[in-house]
């Protein structure tokens, strides 16, 4: 799947009566990587929530290859098309990771064992198929949420603070991995704390000083 | 689509005998409640008999309302619901599925239990098929009614109470076209036209509540 320009059209969101932000527009092309940053509460995390569709936005509009993604043919192609991963990384602890993942693909689209497995060794999980989650530390908790980017095809990722509890190491092998998406013409908007500056080819997106 | 649907039973399976406490409450309490009558009230037969279709209707109702708390609780908190609703299959089919499990385990269990606490409330063994036939018709509703109520409060950090309020007006036809069944056929009197509605009131909520349970996920998610 190659993905489509996405393009903000004077977004806005409120929330409990605050503006958190208005007439946001901004083009994304494929191969581009957007760094949402600002300090707390400036509406990184709103804005991730409205792109993916959690969230509605109290005015404006995203279009996805031309087409609106809050209904109708451009709803349906944003929804096969982009990956969201929040917070909460969706994880549950009676399950095992094997198991977690298996499910997590399905909501898109099934994937095989093996390739399970290939995504768990990437993560740094390999040998841990069969472990519940509950018994795994949060950065393994996080690390099992981020192996679907190794196992999904979907073109654009919408992460919100992919790196949150994950080590040096782990942070390293995400970038590179992330980095390689964008270089094959797939599309990363995310938010983090962490520097990426030294990364080719990405865009800040400054929420702080929007107003 | 349909290997989604089976992924989810499995899913649903899964994680309920993972945690077989949730799975045994609510028929703990079902039993509980419906044996502790005849201690309180005496074993006078004809009495017992005379209560046993509103006690156990009345137990099979808070016993199911007790169980749908949770139903999404969990799914809410770890993020899963996110990734539900963000999903390109249908959310009204998923939840129908996991509402369905649900009650697999909750509510059939219940029916097929309550032919014993019948014998134990003294009712006539003729008037056992109607108990079954009316609960296997009534608890699905009951299951599904209470769904919508638990999708609308997942954001709550305890809803347990608005929960209540908002299902239990809901639940009313059901618990009196259920007991009247089982009134009228402790008369000896056809049951048929109590079933029929109880039957439609199941296709019913089979049908429209898994579009108000989405509906109200999408708007527990979105807060």
């Amino acid at each position: 799947m190659k993905p489509l320009p996405v393009e903000l059209d004077s977004l806005a969101c409120e929330r409990d009566q605050r503006e958190l932000f208005a007439s946001l527009s901004l083009r994304l092309e494929p191969g581009e990587i957007l760094q949402v940053a600002g300090p707390n509460g400036s509406g990184k995390t709103s804005l991730l929530r409205i792109m993916a569709g959690l969230l509605p936005a109290s005015a404006g509009e995203i279009h996805y290859g031309g087409r609106s993604v809050f209904h109708g043919a451009g709803q349906e192609d944003w929804r096969r098309h982009r990956l969201f991963i929040g917070h909460a990384p969706a994880v549950k602890g009676a399950l095992t990771t094997e198991e977690n993942l298996s499910w997590l693909c399905a909501l898109s689209e099934p994937v095989a064992v093996e390739a399970i497995w290939q995504a768990l060794e990437q993560v740094g999980l390999r040998g841990f198929e069969d472990i519940p989650c509950h018994n795994l530390s949060a950065g393994q908790h996080r690390r099992v949420a981020l192996a679907r980017l190794y196992l999904e095809r979907h073109p654009v990722w919408i992460l919100d603070e992919p790196f949150t509890a994950i080590d040096k190491a782990g942070v390293a092998a995400l970038e590179k991995h992330i980095v390689k998406h964008a270089a094959l013409g797939g599309m990363v908007i995310m938010t983090t704390h962490h520097g990426l500056e030294h990364l080719p080819g990405v865009r800040q997106l400054d929420m702080g000083q929007l107003n | 689509m349909r290997r989604v649907v089976w992924l989810l039973f499995c899913r649903e399976w899964r994680l309920a005998w993972r945690r077989p406490g949730d799975l045994l409450n609510p028929l703990v309490f079902f039993a509980l409640v419906v044996s502790l009558f005849p201690l309180a009230v005496g074993p006078e037969p004809s009495m017992l008999r005379s209560m046993a279709p509103g006690v156990i209707w009345v137990a099979a109702l808070l016993a199911t309302l007790l169980s749908l708390d949770g139903l999404f609780r969990s799914d809410y908190d770890d993020g899963s619901l996110e990734q539900w609703v963000l999903s390109p299959h249908p959310l009204a089919l998923m939840v129908l599925v996991k509402v369905l499990h649900h009650w697999l385990l909750s509510g059939l269990a219940m029916v097929l239990l309550a032919p014993l606490f019948g014998l134990m409330l003294a009712l006539p063994l003729s008037s056992l098929p109607v108990l079954v036939l009316t609960l296997l018709l009534g608890t699905p509703v009951l299951s599904l009614l209470g769904a919508v109520g638990a999708a609308l409060t997942v954001g709550l950090k305890s809803g347990g109470v608005l929960l209540a309020l908002l299902i239990l007006p809901l639940y009313i036809p059901v618990l009196i076209l259920g007991t009247g069944a089982m009134d009228a056929a402790l008369q000896g009197m056809p049951v048929t036209g109590y079933a029929l509605w109880l039957g439609c009131l199941a296709m019913l909520a089979l049908s429209l509540a898994p579009i108000a349970i989405a509906a109200g996920l999408r708007i527990g998610v979105s807060e």
